[in-house]
């Protein structure tokens, strides 16, 4: 993976600062890395067209690649190519069906097995961290793949500032429920709210990221706004969107596809070109935009070697 | 109950003058008959062409989404189902509005629902497979959901070929019976549907229960059939 990352200011204070100030001042921060990076460029932002609206996209990302020298997906694949049931089944859905989800303001509940629980305004956790982009493989249970600049924080640096006891052993992840916003959340397609869970040692992970943007700016609402998980290294579903509470808990947690379908979807859903779907092989993806589902999948999406050690002596045929 | 004993007449009627010219009544009926079977093909021609339109232009126009193969698949499969579900419409339809000439709108309708099964399949086999007979077997082996939808279109292919007034006339009654596989093919259909989705099953269950009734319907006319082979081969028997 590629990592980039930019020093924002490490005092926390959020006691002592208003959020406006210190929201401001990180993109300020922010701000002067992209004026940087634009000057060594020498070149413009990059603009896309999503439905008449254009989106400013940092030059910065001008002829990156991922560190297997792949192609970054458009942001337009990126933002009109969702699995996010909550708005909807099909694909397009969640970029057509998400224009009135409010992600601002957002509060984070840290519950469970650690010494400082609370409501957490996402600002106050977004204070202290190190802002980066990083260049991922994003490979969905349904056989498709992406490979997509997200822009985010270690997850472990959130989990250290709460200080997890002993008894932490899992971490459980839970979106937001707004039927009045989220339309498909009034269906019942899955048992909602969403749920997603890591081992703690998965979640302590350096590659497992939280993530607030896409192509270094905000991320959409059809992405998973304000704040949204991403384990590369599993398939796509495990990413859940739209986090309002992070529960650290002593047992395996059910995440919502095991839920919905015990037979097909497991906890660790690690990517696996061994094991198979019940109902499709997960040997080959399709890497989009490729029409031709041709492109060989790589044990643990490609991080093995990252990766492997976290599972040494596990069976994972059973363990899926 | 009259009617159902009408209906079967109405059936046994087709299937035996399938292959021979339509029923000749007094000239101006033919006329407006003719005219009406016309209208009706001209709109099946339309109506069954235009998702297929829609996807050529969305393919040229590219608004089929950053997957357009998925988007290809889905809607020519979705297409052969309803095309077929409608084409299991026809006899109900003939029988109940009283209107004969529906019978010659069904050819056109089943032979549009296997032109998508056809399209669906390549789909499948070109992009999906990437024209590899080793990968494409393997899946149609081990993925249930791949049998049952290869083996409902394997079951329309002799269906689509036997479909000429020629092989009516040739296979006289026996063209009948070949052709029941069309509530095969329509069920593995929706089955294949149903085991591909992934939590929202909402619309397989919607064809589910169209089939089922479009079946149930029938069930009535195939035992009233039932018991009068039985009764005629009593009588032969007595005889």
């Amino acid at each position: 993976m590629i990592i980039r990352s930019k020093k924002a200011s490490n005092i926390s204070s959020s006691e002592i600062t208003p959020p406006e100030i210190y929201l401001g001042r990180r993109r300020f921060i922010r701000d002067a890395g992209l004026g940087l990076a634009t000057l060594a460029l020498g070149g413009t932002t990059l603009t896309a067209e999503i439905a008449g609206q254009s989106q400013e996209i940092p030059a910065r990302f001008r002829n990156l690649k991922s560190e297997l020298g792949e192609e970054l997906n458009s942001y337009r694949d990126i933002t009109t190519y969702n699995n996010f049931y909550e708005f909807g089944t099909d694909k397009r859905d969640p970029s057509r069906n998400s224009g009135e989800f409010e992600p601002q303001p957002w509060t984070v509940s840290i519950e469970g097995h650690v010494n400082k629980p609370g409501n957490y305004e996402l600002d106050d956790l977004l204070a202290p961290v190190t802002m980066e982009d990083r260049i991922y493989r994003l490979r969905c249970v349904e056989a498709w793949s992406m490979v997509i600049p997200w822009y985010g924080f270690p997850l472990a640096e959130l989990i250290k500032r709460v200080e997890p006891t002993g008894n932490a052993k899992f971490v459980r992840f839970e979106t937001v429920h707004r039927p009045e916003q989220m339309p498909y959340q009034k269906t019942g397609v899955l048992p909602w709210p969403y749920v997603e869970g890591l081992r703690i040692d998965e979640a302590m992970h350096p590659l497992t990221t939280l993530v607030t943007g896409i192509y270094g700016t905000e991320l959409p609402n059809q992405n998973g706004a304000p704040l949204r998980l991403i384990v590369p290294w599993k398939y796509g579903f495990k990413g859940i969107k739209s986090i309002v509470k992070i529960e650290f808990v002593e047992r395996m947690p059910t995440n919502t596809w095991k839920m919905a379908n015990s037979f097909e979807y497991g906890f660790y859903s690690n990517v696996n070109p061994e094991v198979s779907h019940p109902r499709w092989s997960q040997a080959r993806e399709r890497r989009l935009p490729s029409l031709f589902k041709s492109h060989e999948t790589l044990m643990f999406n490609g991080y093995a070697e990252e990766v492997s050690h976290l599972y040494a002596g596990m069976d994972l045929h059973r363990w899926k | 109950m009259a009617m159902p004993k009408k209906f079967l007449t109405f059936t046994q009627g087709w299937t035996f003058t399938a292959g021979s010219k339509p029923h000749s009544s007094p000239g101006s009926n033919t006329m407006i008959q003719k005219h009406r079977i016309l209208v009706c093909k001209m709109v099946i021609w339309v109506a069954a062409l235009s998702p297929g339109a829609w996807l050529v232009a969305g393919l040229i126009f590219n608004w089929l989404g950053p997957n357009p193969i998925e988007t290809l698949t889905h809607i020519t499969g979705m297409t052969t189902l309803v095309l077929l579900l409608v084409t299991l419409s026809i006899t109900p339809l003939r029988q109940i509005t009283g209107w004969n000439g529906a019978i010659r709108l069904r050819r056109l309708l089943g032979l549009f629902s296997f032109f998508y099964a056809l399209i669906h399949f390549n789909i499948w086999f070109v992009f999906d497979q990437v024209f590899n007979w080793r990968w494409m077997v393997e899946d149609i082996i081990e993925r249930p959901y791949i049998t049952v939808g290869f083996s409902a279109f394997v079951t329309l292919i002799p269906l689509a070929l036997t479909s000429t007034k020629g092989w009516m006339r040739r296979l006289g009654i026996r063209w009948t019976k070949i052709h029941r596989g069309v509530y095969l093919a329509a069920t593995l259909g929706v089955i294949h549907y149903y085991w591909l989705v992934k939590a929202d099953v909402r619309l397989p269950l919607l064809l589910a229960f169209c089939l089922s009734v479009l079946l149930i319907y029938r069930v009535p006319g195939w035992l009233e059939k039932r018991r009068r082979t039985i009764e005629r081969s009593h009588g032969s028997n007595i005889n």
